[in-house]
């Protein structure tokens, strides 16, 4: 697979790491009431898609930058690439 | 029950001679009927196990096995067919234990060839660290009635000499072997369960897909399918790899990803590899089937994948351990390669549990251990269907472990499903 990077152009995925799911971005809130029921969610339980995949990519041999790839995960297809500050950026926090 | 005839020797010598006209499809071809005691999701080595041991352990007459394909397509088809109980843990080596067990008299039990082959599976290792962490895994083998041999490199060498000893970074300095452990026919396998539940009067139902649970004030009665409603007192599903899809139909949320794990086979070559070799210093592990060809494989590929087929860095990671390890198979030509896809669980560990859907009944999360675990994962579930209490070797499986913080975690690598 190549993965765009937003900053650096075409790289081969091997010169990165897949942590998994974007959404481990969006940590709970710690002090919440919830917290325990919302933080077993954020660790453990994923929607595990067969189609589109929002997931976490480290550029582990390169620039160490973390991106967000959006990837077909019954193809491989890769459809988009962000740097996740920016996704994280975009949604608010800073 | 269906009386029909066994396989033996004499068999083959009378179908022999009277122009093999007696030999019959080795299971029925059912319509469904529209309710049942207990509807198994998917036709895999697991669900037709479960199947077989609910009819033949368990005394149910009433069962089903729904195969959105055919029987025995998926997983059991692409595995690497090992069979061992090498685990570290209480919660996991009374059940592998189990199931190697089960394998050990399998073909008796279903008058079926599985070619179940105790070859021995030898572990390498590399380092002092290594070799006590493999005595350490080998006494809590022995803990638990399981079989470990630790030998060093003399004792290895005399055993398999074409190893690569003396390689400068990662010498083998010896082995914790398994002598019990070794190789199935895969295929013969998922036949040998289809054929002995069909035996014993269960329904085995291909191009049957189940697209959605009925499920009223939280009690699931049944099942929708591309062959319509089918009710059933009790649903069991074990479609590890697509778990994540399958449950969703039943509203929940699994704590398992899925991967994609390749595996290679090489041209036939004459008897060569002994037992099942594995790397310890890299991902690469090996086996010579009864056809001559290399069977091999390696990591998974890291990222969520359901596309049964993996890309090239692997590929290319494996053979490299593959020529660190033997490089005698460098001369060896690969013919075919393939992925399966597995249930990756957040603890590298299975599930085999009620869910919080009355009725409904989950098994999965294999990871890459499920071919092993057949019989006792179809014994365990079986037996929790029809007691609604977990089987003794598989207290620990539970779907809520993760909620209490009870993880079984062999490799201690925390939540990160693709490390396991």
């Amino acid at each position: 697979m190549i993965i765009e990077h937003p900053l650096l152009g075409p790289r081969d995925s091997q010169e990165f790491t897949c942590l998994g799911d974007a959404s481990l971005l969006q940590r709970p809130d710690a002090s919440a009431d919830d917290a325990a029921e919302t933080f077993f969610d954020y660790q453990y339980l994923r929607d595990n898609p067969a189609g589109t995949h929002r997931e976490l990519w480290y550029h582990e041999m390169g620039d160490r930058s973390w991106l967000v790839v959006t990837r077909d995960t019954a193809t491989h297809e890769i459809l988009a690439v962000e740097l996740a500050s920016d996704v994280v950026t975009a949604g608010g926090r800073s | 029950m269906r009386k029909m005839g066994g396989y033996s020797g004499f068999r083959i010598l009378r179908e022999g001679l009277t122009g093999n006209r007696g030999w019959r499809p080795a299971w029925r071809d059912p319509e469904p009927q529209q309710a049942y005691d207990f509807v198994i999701v998917g036709g895999g080595g697991h669900g037709l196990a479960t199947a077989y041991y609910l009819a033949s352990r368990y005394g149910e007459a009433s069962v089903a096995v729904l195969e959105k394909g055919w029987i025995g397509g998926g997983n059991v088809g692409r595995n690497t067919t090992i069979i061992r109980s090498n685990y570290l843990l209480p919660g996991n080596e009374p059940f592998y234990e189990f199931s190697l067990q089960l394998w050990e008299g399998l073909e008796q039990d279903l008058n079926y060839n599985a070619m179940v082959s105790q070859r021995g599976v030898y572990n390498l290792y590399h380092s002092d660290g290594q070799r006590d962490a493999y005595r350490r895994r080998g006494n809590a083998m022995i803990l638990h009635g399981a079989d470990a041999e630790l030998l060093d490199a003399a004792q290895l060498r005399a055993e398999i000499p074409f190893l690569n000893f003396d390689n400068g970074r990662f010498p083998i300095q010896g082995a914790l072997v398994q002598r019990r452990g070794g190789t199935v026919r895969h295929d013969a396998v998922a036949w040998g369960y289809a054929r002995g539940a069909d035996r014993r009067g269960v329904d085995i139902i291909q191009n049957c897909e189940v697209t959605g649970f009925r499920i009223q004030n939280g009690r699931c009665t049944g099942v929708e399918t591309s062959r319509g409603f089918i009710a059933a007192r009790k649903v069991g599903c074990a479609v590890a790899g697509s778990s994540s899809r399958v449950m969703q139909a039943a509203g929940m949320r699994l704590p398992i990803e899925s991967h994609v794990l390749q595996a290679f086979v090489s041209e036939g070559l004459k008897p060569v590899i002994p037992g099942v070799v594995t790397y310890g210093a890299g991902h690469f592990y090996i086996s010579q089937s009864d056809k001559g060809g290399l069977v091999f494989g390696g990591d998974i590929d890291m990222y969520n994948s359901y596309a049964q087929r993996g890309n090239l860095p692997v590929v290319e990671d494996v053979c490299e351990g593959g020529m660190t390890l033997m490089p005698m198979i460098g001369r060896a030509r690969m013919v075919r390669m393939w992925g399966g896809i597995m249930d990756m669980s957040m603890d590298g560990s299975p599930i085999i549990d009620r869910t919080p859907v009355d009725g409904l009944y989950f098994n999965g999360g294999w990871c890459y251990g499920g071919f092993k675990a057949t019989p006792a994962s179809g014994y365990c579930f079986a037996h929790l269907l029809a007691t609604d209490t977990p089987h003794d070797t598989a207290t620990a499986f539970r779907l809520d472990r993760f909620r209490r913080g009870m993880m079984i975690d062999e490799k201690g690598s925390g939540a990160q499903p693709n490390l396991h």
